[in-house]
C-alpha cells in the first residue's frame, strides 16, 4: 500500500523544523514513497517476479548562501536526526555561492490541479501473468522467432515537496508499462527488436497481442542485414529514435549548459536554429501525460513553453540557480523538460519516404556519440534502405555522423506524431548525413 | 553478530529462521542486507556546486527455483516487512519444488581493506583540493574556459544470510576522483576528461601532488582536441593504445560471454564454446582478485569468492562468466561473477576486471605497418547489441595514421564492429599491457556496477570509423 500524504508531510515537517533548530536559514525537502511490482516472462514461462517498496528523503539545508544536501532511505527519526546534524555541519564549512537560494516565493506553484496522473487500480500478478502469456503467444507464432521475453511493471508513487518558505505540495502518480523483446534467427545469425507501452492508466495500455506482434515483426524484418558503402545520404529517423533529437536540444538549452558556456547553442536565443516550419513545445499540463507535473523539482509553477517557434529558439530551460547566473527567472524547468514534442509536420509518412529516390531509414542507434559542447554527432546505427518509397533491405554495422547545428537546419517532419512517451517526435528526415560503412 | 538488526524489532536468529523457512522448497536464494554510505562533492564554474551525503540501507530477499527468480526488496528492515516479502516469494513459487544447494566456497583472501574513504579524509581538505585543482588548471592560461572536479566516495557493507544460517560478509571501499576541463581557442571548444580511483582511500591516488597529473592529462587531451580535424568515414586499420581502450574487449566480447545470455541462447557466442573466436595470440581473462582495483571483489554479491576466470586462451573460447543461477542451469560452477548494483536489484552475471594479456609486439611496429588508418588512445563510453554482436565505442583522443606515421588528431568519432569477428581481425598484440586508471562503470539491465579493463596496444585489420569525411 502506498503511504498517504499525511505520513510524508509529517516527515517533511520534522526535517524542516529540526534543520532550522540546528541553524539552517533555509530548507528544502522531498519525501517519496514508491511501490513497484514487476513480473517477467521468458519463452512463455515465468522468469522473475520483483516487488519493491522504497522510501527516500532528499534534504537540502542552507545557511545564508552556503548549501549542502543529504539523501537517505531510512525514515526513522533517530536516523534523520543524525543525518540532519551531518548536513548542517557540512553546510557550515561549504564555501558560499551568491546564487544559492530557494526559489522566489512569487514563482511557487499556488494550486494543484488534478492532471489525472493516478490510477488506483491494482493489477494483481495473476493478471499480469495472463497478459504476458498473450504477449508471448503472439510474439512467438512465426518459427523464425527463437526467443521471447516480456515484462509488466506496475508502479505507484506518492511524494511531498516542501520548503521553509511555506511551500508544501505533492500528489500520487501511477505508471503501468509492458514490453516484449523478440529474437529472430536465420542461418545462424540473430537479430533482436522490441515494443513497449507505458501509461498512467491501466485502461490505456496497448493490447498484449499488439505488443507481441510488433516486437516479432520488427525482429523478423531485421534479419539478413547488409553493410552498405560509405556515402552522404538523406537519413530518416524512425519515431522510436527521432525523439532523441529533442533530448539533445533539451540538454543544449538547459540553463546550466548555457551559463557554463558548454553548449553548441550558446548565444543562439532568438536566432533561427531550425527551419521556419518547426515548432517545439514543452507542456507540463497534459492530462494523463507521462511527463506531466504541477510544479518542478523546486516547487516552481510550470506552464506550457514554446521552446522553438517558427524555427527560432525562444526559451531556455531554467531553474533557480542557473537562472540567477543568467539573470533570468526560473520557468519551472528544474529537473528538465516535461511533455516535450515537435508540432506535427505536413508530409505524410509515405510522402516523406517518396520525397527522394533513396534514403537510409534508421530504426535504432547505439552508443553515446553526441557532444553537446561542439555539436558533433557520431553513433552506430541499423535500419533499412529506402528505394522509391519502399523499405528494400535491412542495414547494420554502420555509423551516421554530422553536427547538430547543421542537422537541426536540415530537418523535415512527417505528420505522424503520437504521444507515446514523455518526449515525442514524428518521423523525421535529416538531409545529408555521412554514413560510414564498407 | 549482525549490525543490521540492531535498531529493529527483529534479531539475527529470527531473520535466519524466516530465511530458512522461506527457502525450504527452493533451489537457491538468500537474504541480502546492505548498508551504503556515499558522498559526492563537486566543484564547477569556480564554485563548490554541490556537496551531498547519501545513506541507504535495505534488504533484498531472493528465492530461486528452476529458472524462476522471485525477489522482494525494501528499506524497512522489520519483522513485518520481512514476513511480507517472504509471503510474496512463497506465493510466486507456490507451484514449484526445488532442493536447496547449500554448497558455497569459502575464502580467507581479502583484496581490499575495510576503510571508510569518506571519513578518512576531512571535508575541509577535500574542498581545499578541489579549489587547488581549479586554480592549477586556470593558471594554465585564458584558454581554460571551464573546470569541473569531483570526489565520489562510498563504503558499502553487505551481509548475505543463506538457508541454514550460513552468513557471509564483505566491506567495500570505493573512490573516484575526476577532472574535466573545457578549453576555448579561436571560437572552438573542446573537452578533456581524466580520472583515477579504486578500492582505497582518496589520498592513495592523490598524494605527493599526483592530483596534478590528473589535471595535466585532462588538459593535454582537451588541447589535442583543439587541433583536431574531421575524422574519416569508412573501413580502415585501427591501432588501439594500451589501458582504457580495452572497453573494446568489454563491449565486443565481454558482455557476450556473460552466462545469462548464453543460457538463454541470445548471445552471438552461445554456440562457440571451445571454438576459435580470436587470433591465436589473444588471451582474455576476467579477474576479480586484483588488489584494490575498481572491479575487484573479495566475494561476489551471492557470497561466492571471486577468481581469475580465463575467457579466451590463445584464441579459443574457454569459459563464460557465471552467477549461481546460470551456472546451475548450465551444469557448471559460479565463477564469482554474480553482482548487483544494490539491494534493490537482482543478481546478474557481470564482468569484474576484464583484461587482454600482453603479446610480443611493440606499438611502434604496429603503427609503422599501417598505410592508412587511425590510432585511438582514449575513449568515452561504449555499447553492444548482444544478439547481433554489433558494438560501438566513442574515441575521445585519436589520430590519423598515414604511411606508418602518426598524423593530425581527429574529432571524436564512433567506431563500430562485430563482436564475434572483431577478435579474428586482431593481427598484432602488443607487449605493453596496462590497467585503466579506475573509472569504469558498466551498465546492464538498468544496473551500474564498477568494473576495470586492461589491454596492451593492438592492431585491428579492419574496423568501421564513423567520421564525417569521405
Amino acid at each position: 500500500m502506498i503511504r498517504d500524504q499525511e505520513f510524508l508531510r509529517d516527515i517533511a515537517s520534522y526535517c524542516i523544523e529540526n534543520s532550522k533548530k540546528l541553524g539552517a536559514t533555509d530548507v528544502g525537502v522531498k519525501v517519496i514513497h514508491s511501490v513497484s511490482e514487476n513480473v517477467s516472462f521468458r519463452n512463455k514461462k515465468l522468469d522473475e517476479s520483483n516487488r519493491a517498496d522504497s522510501f527516500a528523503v532528499n534534504l537540502t539545508t542552507y545557511i545564508e548562501k552556503k548549501k549542502s544536501s543529504i539523501n537517505s532511505s531510512d525514515l526513522s527519526k533517530s536516523n534523520l536526526e543524525k543525518l540532519i546534524e551531518r548536513c548542517i555541519d557540512a553546510t557550515k564549512i561549504t564555501p558560499s555561492d551568491e546564487n544559492n537560494s530557494l526559489p522566489d516565493k512569487d514563482l511557487m506553484s499556488k494550486e494543484i490541479r488534478d492532471l489525472n496522473l493516478y490510477d488506483e487500480t491494482h493489477y494483481p500478478n495473476d493478471k499480469k501473468i495472463e497478459f504476458l502469456k498473450n504477449v508471448e503467444e503472439t510474439a512467438s507464432t512465426d518459427e523464425k522467432i527463437v526467443n521471447t521475453e516480456a515484462g509488466f511493471t506496475e508502479n505507484k508513487n506518492n511524494f511531498i515537496l516542501a520548503n521553509s518558505n511555506g511551500f508544501l505540495g505533492g500528489y500520487k502518480t501511477s505508471n503501468f508499462s509492458s514490453s516484449c523483446v523478440a529474437v529472430s534467427r536465420i542461418n545462424g545469425a540473430m537479430e533482436r527488436d522490441y515494443e513497449f507501452g507505458s501509461t498512467r492508466f491501466l485502461e490505456d495500455m496497448m493490447e498484449p497481442e499488439e505488443i507481441g506482434k510488433i516486437a516479432a515483426d520488427k525482429a523478423i524484418k531485421k534479419l539478413g542485414p547488409k553493410k552498405i558503402k560509405s556515402e552522404k545520404i538523406g537519413v530518416i529517423f524512425d519515431k522510436r529514435i527521432s525523439k532523441g533529437i529533442l533530448s539533445t536540444l533539451a540538454s543544449a538549452i538547459s540553463a546550466s549548459a548555457i551559463a557554463r558556456g558548454t553548449s553548441f547553442l550558446k548565444d543562439q536565443i532568438n536566432s533561427e536554429v531550425f527551419p521556419n516550419s518547426i515548432n517545439i513545445i514543452d507542456d507540463p499540463k497534459i492530462e494523463k501525460g507521462l511527463g506531466s507535473q504541477n510544479f518542478d523539482s523546486e516547487g516552481v509553477e510550470t506552464n506550457s513553453l514554446k521552446l522553438v517557434e517558427n524555427g527560432i529558439l525562444k526559451n531556455y530551460l531554467i531553474d533557480t540557480y542557473y537562472g540567477k547566473k543568467l539573470n533570468l527567472k526560473s520557468n519551472g524547468r528544474s529537473g528538465g523538460t516535461t511533455n516535450l514534442y515537435f508540432e506535427n509536420g505536413t508530409l505524410s509518412f509515405k510522402d516523406l519516404l517518396n520525397s527522394e529516390k533513396k534514403f537510409l531509414y534508421i530504426t535504432e542507434t547505439i552508443g553515446h556519440g553526441g557532444n553537446i559542447i561542439t555539436g558533433d554527432y557520431s553513433v552506430g546505427a541499423s535500419g533499412f534502405m529506402v528505394e522509391d518509397g519502399e523499405l528494400t533491405y535491412p542495414v547494420s554495422e554502420i555509423t551516421i555522423a554530422g553536427n547538430f547545428k547543421e542537422m537541426f537546419k536540415n530537418i523535415t517532419l512527417a505528420n505522424d506524431l503520437e504521444m507515446k512517451y514523455s518526449t515525442n517526435a514524428p518521423t523525421l528526415l535529416i538531409n545529408q548525413m555521412t554514413v560510414a560503412g564498407k | 553478530m549482525s549490525n543490521f538488526f540492531k535498531e529493529t524489532d527483529i534479531d539475527t536468529s529470527q531473520a535466519e529462521a524466516i530465511v530458512t523457512e522461506t527457502l525450504k522448497n527452493c533451489d537457491d536464494g538468500e537474504l541480502y542486507l546492505e548498508n551504503q554510505k556515499s558522498e559526492s562533492i563537486v566543484l564547477d564554474d569556480n564554485k563548490i556546486k554541490s556537496s551531498t551525503y547519501n545513506s541507504d540501507q535495505g534488504y533484498g530477499f531472493r528465492a530461486v527455483t528452476g529458472e524462476v527468480v522471485a525477489y522482494s526488496h525494501s528499506n524497512d528492515i522489520s519483522k513485518e516487512s520481512l514476513r511480507k516479502s517472504s509471503d510474496n516469494l512463497k506465493d510466486t513459487l507456490k507451484s514449484k519444488k526445488g532442493t536447496y544447494n547449500r554448497e558455497i566456497p569459502k575464502t580467507n583472501n581479502k583484496y581490499y581493506e575495510n576503510i571508510n574513504p569518506i571519513e578518512s579524509k576531512t571535508f575541509d581538505s577535500k574542498i581545499d583540493l578541489l579549489n587547488s585543482v581549479n586554480n592549477y588548471l586556470r593558471s594554465k592560461g585564458s584558454i581554460v574556459n571551464q573546470v569541473t572536479a569531483n570526489f565520489l566516495g562510498e563504503h558499502k557493507s553487505i551481509e548475505i544470510i543463506r538457508s541454514d544460517n550460513q552468513v557471509l560478509k564483505d566491506d567495500r571501499p570505493l573512490v573516484r576522483f575526476n577532472v574535466s576541463v573545457v578549453l576555448e581557442k579561436d571560437g572552438k571548444k573542446e573537452t578533456g576528461v581524466y580520472g583515477v580511483g579504486g578500492r582505497q582511500s582518496y589520498d592513495d591516488y592523490l598524494k605527493d601532488g599526483s592530483w596534478k597529473d590528473v589535471c595535466d592529462e585532462a588538459f593535454r587531451i582537451a588541447n589535442v582536441n583543439l587541433e583536431s580535424k574531421p575524422a574519416p568515414a569508412g573501413e580502415m586499420k585501427v591501432v588501439l593504445g594500451p589501458g582504457w581502450p580495452a572497453i573494446l574487449i568489454h563491449e565486443a566480447i565481454g558482455h557476450g560471454l556473460e552466462g545469462d545470455f548464453n543460457r538463454k541462447k541470445t548471445s552471438a557466442f552461445h554456440n562457440l564454446m571451445g571454438q576459435q573466436v580470436a587470433s591465436e595470440g589473444v588471451t582474455i581473462v576476467d579477474d576479480g582478485t586484483l588488489h584494490q582495483r575498481r572491479g575487484s571483489l573479495t566475494i561476489d554479491d551471492e557470497g561466492t569468492p571471486t577468481e581469475n576466470t580465463v575467457l579466451i586462451e590463445n584464441g579459443i573460447l574457454k569459459n563464460y562468466m557465471q552467477d549461481r543461477l546460470n551456472a546451475r542451469l548450465m551444469g557448471t560452477k559460479s565463477t564469482g561473477s554474480g553482482r548487483r548494483e544494490s539491494y534493490k536489484h537482482v543478481v546478474l552475471p557481470r564482468m569484474r576486471n576484464t583484461m587482454m594479456l600482453s603479446g610480443k609486439y611493440s606499438q611502434d611496429e604496429m603503427i609503422s605497418s599501417v598505410d592508412k588508418g587511425i590510432f585511438a588512445v582514449s575513449f568515452g563510453g561504449g555499447q553492444v547489441d548482444i544478439t547481433s554482436g554489433k558494438f560501438v565505442f566513442n574515441c575521445t583522443e585519436a589520430y590519423e595514421i598515414n604511411n606508418g606515421k602518426i598524423g593530425s588528431p581527429i574529432k571524436g568519432a564512433t567506431l563500430i564492429g562485430d563482436g564475434p569477428s572483431i577478435l579474428k581481425e586482431v593481427s598484432l598484440v602488443g607487449n605493453d599491457m596496462k590497467l585503466d586508471p579506475g573509472i569504469g562503470t558498466c551498465g546492464k539491465a538498468g544496473q551500474g556496477v564498477p568494473v576495470g579493463v586492461a589491454q596492451p596496444s593492438i592492431l585491428i585489420n579492419k574496423m568501421t570509423v564513423g567520421g564525417t569525411k569521405l
